[in-house]
């Protein structure tokens, strides 16, 4: 099915780096070179591999090339394929929001609270809502951390409350008042059919019908979450995939810094 | 005279498990005295009440927030409706109806002698529990004429939240080879203190568990095992506030496996821990009776905990699981005790502990079909990697003898898997399973080597462990937060509210006849 082991192709393209026209790497500047798969719902045969082809072509894939069908079930057909994008894009003007602070590592962090906002910082943490998973918040806020990165529990500058998962936005807010947490920390795993969403935003309601909203930090991270839809949110901060808790702690101590909010109201 | 191949003394095991068992009997000791809402609806479902109110409130939830509104919650539904039906001669589903619509107060009708009350009760209690037999006879003929897949069995989840879309994705997912379909369950749904009804097709990272959908997937399910010759086994979660309800349900729709621990939903869903023990005890029985192989959730203890520091809980907590489930008469045969393959992947020999762990439980659980979990925590969004961490994981799974193999998905951590993702799983366990088959057979471990140490020094811990658990009793390690890292109040978390001592004219039958298995 594939196209032969030895590229024949003619490589007429111009092959220097232009970051105002990136297009993906194979193994040549500008091939354009991209793997895919999915599934179509049709039978396996001659014509899913050409419609799989067509997709490709209206996606702006030149050269298309079905490597490998399967049938998952009558109806049903997996591919593998490749593709030589035609689209580029201008790297140079791209401006994405970043969470702005430095990262440190545990020890810059215990430092800087300590000399800076001379007591530690409290935070609460919780999988709100219904979602039922740990995995998030544990990896930030448990004294182990995740991959090498330790948890706010573990830094002494930190008093850590991590109150697991499935936990009601008012039983959040009433924790935040009861220990008088400096930062609230929201992780979102499930994101089918945008439920954090809504959640998440009811959580920025309430904080502000509470009048709490400005004088505490509010964090919300997950694998969906991004920055920019945090911001949108009315969050402070937003952490994706491969942030950990460095990367929280740090912003933290800076925050709580630049809005001075080292005394307790 | 059994031999370890990890150098293992088995009468170190057996030490742990009389400590086990005298933890399990401590429980039991305080279960036995009391009932909860659950289990009070679950009667009335065992005595084949069902259906809604004008409002859309299941009818048993009627009927006990009547006897919990007139404080008599204590004495148990089946004392007032064996007294109704001995009054008033109509049957359990009439009266309930008659209940719901506000047309009989059968808390005041006119006592009946206890005999009575027992006869009227007899006839449904026996219509119900054949309609369970006879859901495990066609079981039984379909295990005897098509045949089962061979262990360990394929387990793969569907979970789109559409009860119809999901028939497609499980059907796909028998004929490319898989054993056991989970129905994962909508997120959310094990706080409700009611099970939903009818069919379903909305749901969040689930699908609702309702009577009507396990009909809709066990028929779906019939349908394909008789197209590719072989049972495909049907899954859902006992867990939650209404974790023995869903028991009756699955036993009477003919469910085949069930998640169903004993400590799961007081570690992770914050669930009262008296209500929990009343409830696993109920559930198990059920579970016992109608087959079902339960599936206990220790795996969950290393997504939170470290899993090189807390293999032991993980073995303490199946050796207690096991003694409440022999004490609710569920057969070793029926206990897929859980663990899993959750080391980080970074971590120098982590296959090696990996392997002896798995073989460890193995040996301890001789004849329990054991779960073995696949690697979740460490799954990064790289499918490429996770299918390799993937198969590693089947590679243990098939050296030690797995029971049920739950396949780890290369997109875990990205989105509930697609049709595909089901496929590229299936094909990588069925690649290794074949593959390296005997390998567990041919192999011996080295004396004194990593694994064996390994597994006696787990073995070790989980024995220390369970012997401060049996000084302290179970709710109080749970308060000190001895599993999991997670500390949870005797008197806190959800559902105690539904929790009440059993009074003077408490009546549950059929605690006696699911048990004893006799009428």
């Amino acid at each position: 099915m594939s196209g032969g082991l030895y590229s024949t192709e003619k490589n007429d393209f111009d092959r220097t780096l232009d970051l105002k026209k990136v297009k993906p790497y194979g193994d040549t500047m500008n091939d354009g070179k991209m793997q895919l798969s999915f599934t179509l719902p049709v039978p396996i045969g001659d014509e899913a591999m050409e419609a799989a082809k067509l997709l490709l072509r209206k996606l702006g894939l030149d050269n298309p090339q079905v490597v490998y069908m399967h049938e998952l079930t009558e109806g049903f057909t997996f591919v593998n394929c490749y593709g030589n994008c035609s689209q580029t894009v201008d790297y140079t003007t791209i401006r994405v929001p970043k969470v702005e602070s430095t990262k440190w590592d545990m020890h810059e962090t215990d430092h800087f609270i300590r000399t800076h906002i001379g007591r530690p910082i409290v935070v609460i943490g919780a999988s709100t809502g219904t979602d039922a998973h740990t995995v998030g918040i544990d990896a930030i806020m448990n004294m182990k951390g995740f991959a090498g990165h330790y948890g706010l529990e573990r830094y002494e500058m930190f008093e850590a409350y991590n109150l697991g998962s499935q936990i009601l936005n008012e039983d959040f807010i009433a924790k935040a008042i009861e220990l008088k947490a400096d930062a609230l920390l929201v992780s979102q795993t499930v994101t089918q059919k945008d439920i954090h969403i809504g959640n998440l935003a009811e959580l920025v309601e309430m904080l502000e019908a509470e009048n709490l909203r400005d004088k505490v930090i509010l964090i919300c991270g997950g694998p969906r979450i991004s920055h920019e839809l945090a911001k949108e949110l009315g969050y402070d901060a937003g952490f994706g995939m491969n942030t950990y808790a460095d990367d929280v702690a740090s912003f933290i101590a800076q925050e709580m810094e630049r809005r001075n909010l080292k005394i307790k109201k | 005279m059994q031999k370890s191949k990890l150098g293992l003394d088995f009468e170190k095991i057996a030490h742990a498990r009389t400590v086990s068992k005298a933890i399990a009997r401590d429980v039991q000791s305080f279960v036995d005295h009391y009932t909860t809402v659950a289990v009070e609806r679950t009667l009335c479902r065992l005595l084949g009440i069902d259906g809604t109110d004008e409002n859309g409130i299941p009818l048993p939830n009627r009927l006990i927030d009547e006897i919990k509104e007139q404080n008599v919650l204590g004495q148990g539904i089946l004392f007032y409706l064996g007294n109704a039906i001995a009054e008033t001669g109509a049957d359990p589903q009439t009266l309930a109806m008659q209940i719901a619509k506000g047309e009989l107060d059968f808390i005041k009708l006119p006592i009946h002698s206890d005999n009575e009350i027992k006869a009227s009760l007899q006839p449904y209690i026996e219509q119900n529990i054949k309609r369970v037999e006879e859901r495990k006879d066609k079981r039984k003929r379909y295990l005897h004429t098509l045949g089962e897949g061979s262990k360990p069995y394929l387990y793969v989840i569907v979970a789109t939240g559409n009860i119809y879309e999901d028939v497609v994705q499980a059907q796909a997912a028998a004929r490319q080879g898989a054993d056991i379909i989970a129905v994962i369950r909508t997120t959310g749904q094990s706080l409700l203190d009611y099970v939903p009804y009818g069919a379903t097709t909305e749901g969040f990272g689930g699908t609702f568990a309702t009577q009507e959908n396990f009909r809709i997937m066990r028929r779906a399910l019939d349908e394909v095992s008789e197209e590719v010759g072989r049972y495909v086994r049907l899954c859902n979660y006992c867990s939650g506030l209404c974790m023995p309800e869903i028991a009756a349900m699955g036993a009477l729709e003919g469910l085949d496996v069930m998640l169903n621990d004993a400590l799961y939903g007081i570690l992770f869903r914050d669930i009262n821990m008296q209500r929990t023990l009343i409830d696993q005890y109920m559930s198990r029985v059920i579970n016992g009776f109608a087959g079902v192989i339960i599936n206990t959730g220790e795996d969950n203890y290393l997504t939170t905990a470290d899993a090189v520091e807390q293999a032991h809980t993980v073995l303490a907590s199946d050796l207690i699981n096991e003694q409440l489930a022999l004490l609710a008469g569920l057969p070793e045969q029926q206990m897929g005790l859980g663990h899993a393959f959750e080391i980080d992947p970074e971590l120098e020999n982590g296959f090696l502990f990996e392997l002896a762990q798995a073989q460890m439980a193995r040996e301890i659980f001789p004849n329990a079909p054991l779960k073995y979990m696949p690697p979740t925590k460490y799954m990064t969004g790289n499918i490429f990697k996770g299918h390799i961490q993937d198969a590693l994981f089947n590679i243990a799974g098939i050296w030690t003898h797995q029971g049920i193999q739950l396949l780890g998905m290369p997109t875990e951590a990205i989105h509930t898997p697609f049709m595909s993702d089901r496929y590229l799983s299936i094909e990588n366990a069925k690649y290794i399973f074949n593959n390296m088959k005997n390998i567990g057979d041919e192999i011996e471990f080295k004396k004194d080597g990593i694994i064996q140490r390994r597994a006696q020094q787990v073995l070790g811990k989980a024995t220390d462990l369970l012997e401060t658990i049996e000084r302290e009793g179970l709710f109080t390690a749970l308060e000190k937060g001895l599993f999991a890292d997670i500390k949870r109040p005797r008197n806190g978390g959800k559902g105690l509210e539904g929790v009440i001592s059993k009074g003077i004219n408490y009546y549950n039958p059929f605690l006696e006849i699911l048990k004893t298995k006799k009428l």
